[in-house]
């Protein structure tokens, strides 16, 4: 189990550092002079590549975050182990759910 | 001892006297011109207080049993020269961190000793007497890998100075876990898929942060965090091959 979460982290860490780049490159580059809603909109609506490219971002953090989080409760905190589970499962759902909200919201 | 080995100035100790409760007790002995740690704490047990209790066997580095820690970092006491160490003229000198304290400058070693056991460390052959030796390549890649991460004196200087071990009690550490990547690069071990399993079980090598503060202070020069990595990347690559 430990081994697996172990792998789904470091995969999923290095899908998003490249897509983490181009998200940060692409703001980085829409923003200058101004950036508005219409804008931003024009962009994505109807784009099924940067839906896709949005979806796979929401779908790797979810997975990578909650397995990290997890370390770090364990770490500093004496919860019980079940209930960091429990807690950091919740956090990957909403996390999904949000982020691909998010997504649709703009498509 | 003739007079010619003082230097005649006093050294400052700072001695750790009690078990989880106690304090540090100041003593005062002279400076000599070649003395290790664990010369000071024996001259002070012999001269100034016979009933302080710390652990040593060979003196020479060999046996592991003589770390402690000093001026806050964990040492093996016989081979810690105190003109490497001493600041302001003064040795605080204390247990090792994140082990039972016993008495004084003694810990409790069991939970060390139990963490190699957790990372799957007994040896279980493939062989039995009726059989030849197994031919080992001293140029394999496998006896290479265990080559550099053999001779370890169970000293636990490592497991003292992993912060991991002080936040995670479930975490193996780093000796326990240099171990199973001897075994795993070991072909007469005939568990190594088991030792693989619970060195990246609940409290294994996932936990590791990798900041290196094992390798950077054990002793032989052992590189536990590189052990570490090794068991890491063979969660992509599959068990090592020779
Ligand atoms: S590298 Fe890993 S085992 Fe070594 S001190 Fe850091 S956390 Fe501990
Ligand atoms: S790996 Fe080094 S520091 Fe750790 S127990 Fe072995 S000899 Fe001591
Ligand atoms: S007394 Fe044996 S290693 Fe120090």
């Amino acid at each position: 189990m430990e081994k697996s979460l172990f792998l789904a982290q470091r995969i999923t860490a290095m899908i998003l550092a490249p897509l983490a780049i181009i998200h940060l490159g692409l703001t980085l580059f829409a923003v200058q002079g101004g950036l508005t809603a219409t804008e931003i909109l024009n962009r994505t609506q109807g784009n099924i590549g940067w839906a896709l490219f949005y979806s796979l971002f929401v779908v790797c953090a979810a997975i990578h975050a909650p397995i990290g989080l997890r370390h770090v409760i364990n770490e500093w905190t004496v919860m019980p182990r079940r209930w960091v589970n429990a807690l950091v499962i919740m956090l990957g759902g909403v996390l999904l759910l949000l982020g691909l909200q998010a997504v649709a919201a703009v498509y | 001892m003739s007079p010619t080995d003082t230097a005649n100035e006093l050294l400052k100790v700072r001695i750790w006297r009690g078990r989880e409760q106690g304090r540090l007790v100041d003593y005062e002995i002279e400076t000599r011109k070649n003395q290790t740690v664990l010369d000071v704490v024996t001259e002070i047990q012999h001269r100034l207080e016979p009933t302080l209790a710390y652990r040593f066997a060979c003196r020479v580095g060999v046996c592991g049993s003589c770390a402690m820690t000093v001026n806050g970092r964990p040492r093996w006491a016989c081979r810690t020269h105190i003109k490497n160490v001493v600041t302001d003229n003064t040795l605080t000198i204390e247990p090792l961190r994140n082990l039972p304290k016993l008495k004084d400058l003694v810990c409790d070693m069991a939970p060390f000793i139990e963490t190699w056991q957790k990372a799957g460390a007994p040896f279980s052959g493939t062989a039995t007497r009726h059989d030849k030796p197994a031919a080992v390549k001293p140029d394999s890649a496998m006896r290479l890998a265990a080559d550099a991460a053999l001779q370890c004196i169970n000293c636990a200087v490592c497991y003292s100075a992993c912060d991991v071990v002080n936040w995670n009690p479930d975490y193996i550490g780093p000796a326990g876990l240099n171990r199973a990547w001897t075994l795993i690069n070991d072909v007469r071990h005939s568990k190594r898929e088991l030792t693989f399993e619970l060195a990246f079980g609940t409290g294994g090598c996932g936990s590791c942060h990798s900041h290196g503060n094992c390798t950077r202070h054990c002793p032989v020069e052992l590189r536990p965090s590189e052990s570490i990595a090794g068991l890491k990347r063979a969660a992509f690559s599959g068990l090592p091959e020779e």
